[in-house]
């Protein structure tokens, strides 16, 4: 098979892959080779986002608190981070005396890999996605909820109290947000049938057997098609999802005025910049979802051909532009939406907090289902 | 060895090194941690299988669940310095001989029976396969058990709000 590189289909490019390595050896090997690659592939995107959020975070809290932000090192004080990385890459991993080092160690690494298992399925362009379940959605829901276990069992074995008091708070916020979040993206699975994320093919004869989340976005978003149950959906999700992350206004897990950093207070070095890493691909993740369910992931934007028939020329324009600048588009509008969040409004009490999320929250979610339910039903979408 | 025994080997090492390691630790969280390896591994096995939708069960219910659950426990209960007592060597070795035993008439259990090993490639089960059978009426529906469960766990949150309430007098 010849190789073949395709900016707005990579299922031929990943099959060119594919087909080689199994040429070359045993598909024994070829699986751990191909495992390797994406392993590497990701490890690095990984490393670019997370350095390329710090640097934005860093430049819409200037913008909005009127500064110049980072502007020393390179261009506009585009590679400050990377500087910041190479500090924080030298500086010395204090050992901590009386903490349980083993668990204290272990928590930077619970964070990432779960990071890592809901980078796997989210799909980046057509084509371009580690891993395809039939469960899709209820997959990352299913590997996100481990996140959590990372913060408490750092917050624990630092035998410090400031981040005791962290990990509980974060450990009773996450796992009341995470109801919301499960029910908005519910919602999204009513409406869409499915909890596939993208189509499956017949090898022989290339027919669709599933239908994917994305793919069916094809004639309108699902913002568009849903739109009042969507939209409630969409909204409460970006809350849930911002609350999800430990990002402001709902950062009391490191409340620095009140628990100096909350539960990574006594890391350093680059366990420290572990955790600060995760919580910034945490809310890249929540972005990419909500880009995904709501926004169509990768897919273009479209009109539904109720407008009439010009719209093909208007979706063939927009079909142009490759599906990955779609995706990534989409997924920086929402992390700046969610960072306009931290730096417009004030922490809440977390009395507050739980008030906000039980008592608002998941009955506004409740209702909304039976409404998308009855909007699928009657058809009232489009 | 095909890669699918390799997993199948690894994942069976996981779980049975970590199960000893959950239940000989000292330190009562990290025995918590060596549990919820278990149950990851155990997910592993699912996923193996292509049951994919019980793999992700396992993964929300007791790893992102239960275990959650019993670490925020300890967290509220326990402190760092605290240590189980070093077991008494009759004691360990009585259970380590009624441990041994019961594994061992597993062993000759499973044995016996003739399991057949099939050559069919694991389907993929469709989930709308078990949303029906969840929600139907019918002989082979589990609408009963269902919402006998969702009574049951009902009750049971009632019952903590009314224990944890203040009683105002």
């Amino acid at each position: 098979m010849s190789f073949s590189f395709d900016i707005y289909d990579f299922t031929s490019f990943t099959k060119w892959i594919d087909v080689s390595l199994t040429s070359y050896c045993t598909p024994f090997w070829a699986m751990i080779w191909e495992m390797l690659i994406i392993g590497v592939a990701i490890l690095i995107f990984y490393a670019v986002v997370g350095l390329f959020l710090v640097y934005a975070e860093r430049k819409v809290c200037a913008f909005i608190q009127n500064r110049v932000g980072p502007n020393r090192v390179g261009p506009y004080g585009f590679i400050q981070t990377v500087a910041d990385l190479v500090k924080l890459l030298f500086k010395e991993l204090v050992t901590i005396k009386k903490a349980d080092k083993f668990l204290f160690n272990l928590a930077p690494f619970i964070v990432i890999i779960v990071n890592f298992m809901v980078i796997a399925a989210i799909p980046f362009a057509k084509g371009l996605h580690a891993v395809n379940f039939n469960i899709g959605i209820f997959y990352m829901m299913a590997v996100s909820s481990m996140g959590v276990i990372g913060i408490l069992l750092a917050g624990w074995s630092s035998n410090n109290k400031f981040s005791l008091i962290g990990a509980m708070r974060s450990g009773a916020q996450i796992v009341s947000y995470e109801l919301s979040v499960g029910l908005s993206m519910i919602t999204m699975v009513i409406l869409a049938g499915t909890m596939q994320l993208t189509n499956t093919y017949d090898p022989v004869t290339n027919q669709v057997l599933v239908h994917g989340i994305v793919d069916l976005q094809k004639d309108g978003w699902f913002i568009f098609t849903g739109h009042l149950p969507a939209i409630i959906a969409f909204v409460i999700f970006l809350i849930a999802g911002t609350a999800e992350t430990n990002r402001g206004p709902f950062d009391f897990a490191e409340a620095e005025s009140e628990l100096t950093a909350g539960f990574h207070t006594e890391y350093s070095g680059i366990k420290f910049a572990l955790f600060y890493l995760s919580e910034f691909m945490n809310m890249f993740i929540v972005a990419s979802i909500a880009a995904t369910i709501f926004w169509g992931g990768w897919m273009p934007f479209h009109l539904g051909h109720i407008f009439g028939d010009w719209v093909s020329g208007f979706n063939n324009v927009m079909d142009y532009i490759p599906p990955f600048v779609w995706y990534i588009g989409k997924t920086f509008v929402i992390i700046w939406i969610i960072m306009l969040f931290k730096w417009t409004f004030p922490r809440l009490r977390i009395d507050q907090l739980l008030t906000l999320e039980w008592k608002y929250l998941l009955p506004i979610n409740l209702i909304n289902i039976i409404l998308m339910a009855l909007v699928v039903l009657m058809g009232w979408h489009f | 060895m095909s890669g699918n025994q390799f997993m199948f080997y690894l994942f069976g090492a996981v779980i049975v090194i970590f199960s000893i390691l959950a239940v000989t630790s000292r330190k009562i969280l990290r025995a918590a941690v060596f549990l919820l390896f278990v149950l990851i591994a155990t997910s592993g096995l699912y996923f193996m299988l292509n049951y994919q939708f019980l793999a992700a069960v396992q993964l929300t219910l007791y790893a992102g669940g239960i275990v959650v659950l019993i670490i925020f426990s300890i967290l509220l209960t326990s402190h760092i310095s605290e240590k189980f007592e070093p077991i008494k060597p009759q004691k360990s070795i009585f259970s380590a001989l009624a441990a041994i035993i019961g594994a061992v008439l597993c062993i000759i259990t499973l044995l016996d029976y003739n399991f057949k090993a099939g050559n069919a490639i694991a389907a993929d089960l469709d989930m709308t396969v078990i949303g029906k059978a969840l929600l139907s009426y019918k002989y082979d529906g589990y609408i009963l058990p269902f919402e006998v469960i969702s009574i049951l766990l009902l009750a049971a949150m009632i019952a903590s709000i009314v224990i944890a309430k203040k009683i105002k007098k």
